[in-house]
């Protein structure tokens, strides 16, 4: 599997990413957010960090990237794209995915650990987890407070488009960031685009706390 | 010319820092104040001759494409010519 991990001005979890998915088999590709293609690849990620700083919005400048009219491109084609933190806030300033993120709710920056529920598996990227499975990935950002307006989220449920939302270690209700219905993760209906505040890369060996995030990149792979 | 933008958190999408500078001017005594939205302004020099209406839509189109995020911000235009 070939994965292509672009780097914007200010991405800071490329090498990090890049590391998880090798471990798992994959080869990997940087690519410069100037590219106007992408490398042929089967997996398109947006990694975490601060791209343009996070100046105007998290995630508003860097949509603007070459690269994203590629990646745009990739998607509509039904190509597989999965935003991790800051890659999530992009997508969905591209409107590659609905909604939008706000400040979180008590304003800090929130970096832990958080457990979260897969809601629904029946998509690529959570394929190789369970429904209701409750898994430990760190958080680190302060703009992951999620909005959607509730005529979306309601079309979003129906479609299966909600897929990880953060909870406690016994899978009851816990919200770190204020978040709509405490939503951590989401796809579109094509089920081709995901996005996710936390960061499975983080947690893809023991030594690091967890290795629950292997689980969920694993699921790319056929 | 300048055209001043003004950009919040629209009516019912909750504003977290407009949250807690309300709490803080409460702590402070200030217990008149009932609501606090916190935006942001851009202040944009414009060059070329323009009118005000032909500003004002450009800056809209600005607005819509990058300056704002109309899922969840408002935005208002001020043309100074």
């Amino acid at each position: 599997m070939n994965v292509a991990v672009i780097r914007f001005p200010g991405t800071n979890c490329e090498f990090d990413t890049q590391y998880a998915f090798e471990r798992i088999g994959a080869k990997t590709e940087l690519v410069w957010h100037k590219e106007q293609k992408l490398p042929k690849c089967d997996l398109v990620v947006l990694p975490g960090g601060f791209s343009y700083g996070d100046y105007l919005r998290s995630g508003a400048i860097a949509r603007f990237s070459p690269v994203m009219q590629a990646v745009k491109e990739f998607a509509d084609k039904g190509g597989y794209v999965l935003g991790i933190c800051n890659g999530f806030q992009i997508l969905l300033e591209s409107h590659l995915l609905p909604g939008a993120m706000k400040r979180n709710e008590h304003l800090h920056f929130i970096s832990k650990f958080q457990h979260i529920k897969v809601i629904h598996n029946d998509n690529k990227f959570l394929s190789k987890t369970e429904k209701g499975e409750i898994l430990n990935i760190p958080i680190a950002h302060a703009e992951g407070n999620y909005f959607v307006d509730d005529e979306t989220l309601k079309k979003m449920h129906e479609h299966g488009q909600i897929i990880l939302k953060y909870c406690d270690a016994n899978g009851e209700y816990d919200n770190p960031n204020g978040s709509v219905e405490a939503i951590a993760g989401i796809c579109n209906e094509g089920k081709n685009v995901f996005g996710l505040m936390p960061h499975p890369e983080r947690a893809c060996e023991r030594i690091l706390g967890s290795e629950d995030g292997i689980k969920m990149i694993k699921g790319f792979f056929d | 010319m300048k055209a001043i933008v003004d950009i919040y958190l629209k009516e019912g999408v909750l504003d977290p820092q407009g949250k807690a500078v309300h709490h803080a001017l409460h702590s402070l005594g200030f217990r008149d104040v009932e609501d606090v939205r916190v935006g942001k302004q851009i202040v944009l020099t414009l060059k070329g001759e323009k009118s005000v209406d032909e500003a004002k839509e450009e800056v809209a189109q600005m607005c819509e494409k990058l300056l704002a995020n109309t899922v969840i911000e408002d935005y208002k235009i001020e043309i100074v010519p």
